[in-house]
């Protein structure tokens, strides 16, 4: 409609121009010869100007309006391929659109699948399920309607994403699921490949992850043994040396193996003091390790991938295992090394003892020697009583600075205690802070054990909730196809019952068919047969019947003949013979008995007179009907009768006057009367003639009485013999049944 | 026959006329002799007696149809 509008809008310019200037055109062309030529090339010019703007308005209108387009398309042959020329492809074609829309429609629900099982994949533990047995479920999803049942439900299991492809599934439609499936196949490959590549990375990632720990867990390890053996050897020494500065106060050895001792715990001390250095040097050693594997650590869990945990988890633990035992050994070390000061302290206190006591000894006694314990045999008594008064002085001296002691006890003690407390207070402060700090990488590695745990019971749980879900779903599924099936079935049985059914009634009807055309043609055929049946009976009967119709008929016959047997004057021969043989004849007819019955009693006895006795006894009667028309009941004097016989003398009537349709009251004159019975009598109507002659009143009636009476007798008779012999006749043709 | 009635009567009538007429004469005669002394006026009555006695005998036989006998009722209806 659109296209058209424009060369309609065109055309009707160009008529409109043209019509008008066509008139002055012709005039031109008559008076001007010349201009033919240029006549017609303006019409030629004029005409592809017009189609040109018509082509070129319908190609810019289209441009603007995309439906026109479509329909101009649509209803012009080879439009589009112009159109497309000129503007390009139609961008609002419907078809083009629906597709566009299909497609658009089916990516975003499979990405959305595929970001959702890809989600899925990473949550779950990829460890167990092998990636190659989830890249053919994804694959094999989206032809789920085209696998049996078993295997859908044993993929089911494992696919977490096929719940929501379950509604689709009943109903597939096969343009849409090939779309679906070509659809689909690519993205499952991608979604396969890109989980493959993140298996490998992940992978990757974890070997990576796990070498690096189990080679700073390796390093830390050595170190820490290092460390720990080293402390353990320094315990080690620093215990001997204790014992043996122990030793070396309290046992009362000889000389010479007092020597050895000092020089054993030189010794002692000097492997001490290197096995201390290789300790804090192994310790700083095993701390930087620890360090460095706590950092390994640290970048191990910024890692996104979760089979890297457990190996965290493990590593943490070693460590803090290790850090444990270091700070364990340090902290025996440590004790180990207090005691030694105390011991030292100890030891020292008393060499300052010994050598006060030998100064003084040394003092008093200068020439005895160090060890005086081995010189008891050597002393004098000056010696020995300046010993014994040094011995007492001491006593003295030490029982002063007892009795000092002990006053200062409280004070010492106190000053002990408080110092103690403070140095008890940063050993428990050191110890609690290790102890917290222990614990608390303990918590918090049994946290992260905890929590490792628990995940892997959830993760565990989830499994068994999945599979649970895969399972309903499978008992779902296989619940829907079994009620698909029954509907399937009772569908294929409804239909396999309509068509048996169908085919059943068809044969029903055919062999209905049959039997009616064969019963048709039996009650046909029988009918036929009974028809010649009856025909024949009725055949029989009719002749039976035709033999009685002629005895009637002749009998009637007979009878009728009786009448034509009226002399002139005289009456018929008595009818009763003939009727009694009519009743003869026809004695089981009972029209004709009836009919003969009707038969009045003087025709029967008597006879009838003809017609012609009749008109010629009338034609004596009329004039003596003439003379008596006046008299009647009240007119009956002889002067009237006088009158009456002038009347009839100079009276001149017709002889014979046709009479009218209709009877007026003139009419019933006894003239007039008399000449139509008479014309009536002429033309063999002696009913109408009797009806004319009824009409006399008075003496006239009196005079004509008699001849009536025959006139009615013969009519009565000739009526019933009219009938018979009709009767007769009807019947003797066979029209008529007799009943 | 009906016709033939009507020349009856007449012949009747005539004979009758003839007998009364003949029978009024004759006694119009005898009386006229006998009593009347030859008058003219008893015969001429006699024979008037004789014809009008015809006469309206024949009108009571020619009338004789129309006329009821008295002892003869009429069944009448009540008309309503």
């Amino acid at each position: 409609q659109y296209s058209l509008s424009p060369c309609y809008v065109s055309l009707a310019l160009y008529k409109c121009l043209y019509g008008r200037a066509h008139p002055t055109n012709l005039q031109h062309h008559r008076h001007y010869t010349s201009g033919e030529s240029s006549g017609a090339a303006k019409v030629v010019a004029v005409g592809l100007v017009t189609l040109g703007s018509s082509i070129g308005g319908t190609v810019l209108y289209a441009k603007w309006d995309p439906k026109f387009r479509t329909a101009v398309e649509k209803n012009i042959p080879y439009s589009d391929w112009l159109l497309g020329m000129a503007l390009g492809p139609n961008p609002y074609s419907p078809v083009t659109a629906h597709k566009k829309q299909v497609e658009l429609s089916q990516p975003p629900s499979m990405m959305t699948e595929e970001s959702r099982s890809s989600k899925i994949k990473k949550e779950k533990n990829i460890k167990e399920e092998p990636s190659v047995s989830t890249a053919s479920e994804t694959t094999s999803a989206p032809v789920y309607s085209a696998q049996s049942i078993e295997e859908s439900s044993a993929e089911a299991s494992h696919i977490i994403s096929a719940i929501s492809e379950v509604p689709s599934v009943p109903a597939p439609h096969d343009t849409e699921a090939a779309v679906l499936t070509a659809m689909v196949e690519r993205p499952a490959e991608e979604v396969t490949a890109r989980l493959a590549q993140q298996e490998q990375e992940d992978q990757d990632i974890l070997a990576s992850v796990s070498a690096s720990l189990e080679e700073s867990l390796a390093s830390s390890a050595k170190t820490t043994l290092q460390a720990i053996g080293a402390q353990e050897a320094a315990l080690q020494a620093i215990g001997s040396h204790t014992h043996k500065l122990k030793e070396a106060m309290e046992a009362e050895v000889p000389p010479d193996q007092k020597s050895a001792q000092w020089r054993d715990l030189e010794t002692a001390l000097a492997e001490r003091r290197s096995t201390v250095n290789d300790a804090g040097a192994a310790l700083l050693k095993a701390r930087d390790a620890l360090d460095s594997l706590r950092s390994v650590i640290d970048k191990a869990k910024e890692s996104k991938v979760a089979a890297v945990q457990p190996l965290v988890l493990a590593a943490e633990e070693n460590l803090h295992s290790m850090v444990v035992d270091l700070d364990q050994a340090v902290t025996k070390v440590q004790s180990a090394e207090s005691e030694a000061k105390i011991v030292s302290q100890y030891t020292e206190l008393v060499n300052e003892a010994k050598r006060q006591f030998q100064k003084e000894l040394s003092s008093l006694t200068p020439e005895i020697q160090a060890n005086w314990k081995g010189l008891t045999g050597k002393l004098s008594a000056d010696d020995l009583n300046a010993l014994i008064a040094h011995a007492h002085r001491r006593i003295d001296q030490l029982n002063r600075e007892l009795a000092e002691q002990r006053v200062r006890e409280q004070v010492h003690i106190e000053a002990a205690l408080e110092q103690q407390k403070l140095e008890d207070q940063k050993a428990l402060d050191k110890a609690v802070h290790t102890a917290t700090q222990h614990s608390k990488e303990e918590a918090r590695l049994e946290q992260e054990r905890k929590l490792s745990e628990l995940r892997e019971v959830m993760e565990a749980e989830m499994r068994t909730q999945l599979r649970r879900q895969a399972a309903a779903h499978t008992d779902h599924l296989r619940d829907i196809l079994k009620v698909q099936e029954q509907e399937l079935r009772s569908e294929a049985e409804q239909v396999l019952n309509s068509k048996m059914l169908e085919q059943e009634t068809h044969y029903r009807q055919l062999t209905q068919e049959q039997l009616d055309n064969f019963t048709l043609d039996m009650n046909a055929a029988y009918a036929r047969l009974k028809g010649m049946e009856e025909a024949i009976d009725s055949h029989v009967i009719a002749e039976e019947e035709a033999r009685k119709a002629h005895q009637l008929w002749l009998s009637v016959e007979a009878l009728s003949y009786t009448l034509k047997t009226a002399g002139s004057d005289l009456p018929t021969k008595p009818l009763e013979s003939a009727v009694q043989a009519i009743q003869d004849s026809c004695c089981n007819n009972e029209f004709a008995l009836a009919l003969a019955s009707a038969l009045p009693e003087e025709s029967l006895r008597r006879g009838v007179y003809s017609e012609a006795s009749l008109r010629s006894r009338f034609n004596s009667l009329r004039s003596m009907v003439r003379r008596v028309a006046l008299i009647d009941e009240s007119h009956n004097s002889l002067y009237q009768y006088f009158l009456s016989y002038l009347q009839a003398a100079l009276l001149f009537e017709e002889k014979q006057a046709m009479p009218p349709t209709q009877l007026t009251n003139e009419d019933l004159d006894p003239f007039k009367l008399l000449s139509y019975a008479s014309y009536c009598l002429e033309h063999e109507d002696l009913e109408l003639a009797a009806k004319f002659v009824n009409q006399l009143r008075g003496e006239a009636r009196r005079v004509v009485q008699d001849w009536l009476t025959e006139a009615r007798l013969t009519l009565e008779t000739r009526q019933v013999v009219t009938l018979l012999s009709a009767y007769a006749n009807a019947v003797g043709l066979g029209t008529t049944q007799a009943p | 026959m009906s016709e033939k009635e009507l020349g009856k009567k007449w012949d009747r009538c005539l004979a009758d006329c003839a007998v009364k007429v003949g029978a009024g004469l004759g006694l119009g005669v005898v009386f006229s002799v006998v009593f009347f002394k030859r008058h003219t006026w008893p015969i001429s009555f006699g024979l008037g007696t004789g014809l009008g006695m015809a006469y309206s005998n024949c009108q009571n036989d020619l009338r004789s149809h129309y006329l009821l006998h008295r002892s003869m009722k009429v069944g009448w209806t009540k008309q309503q």
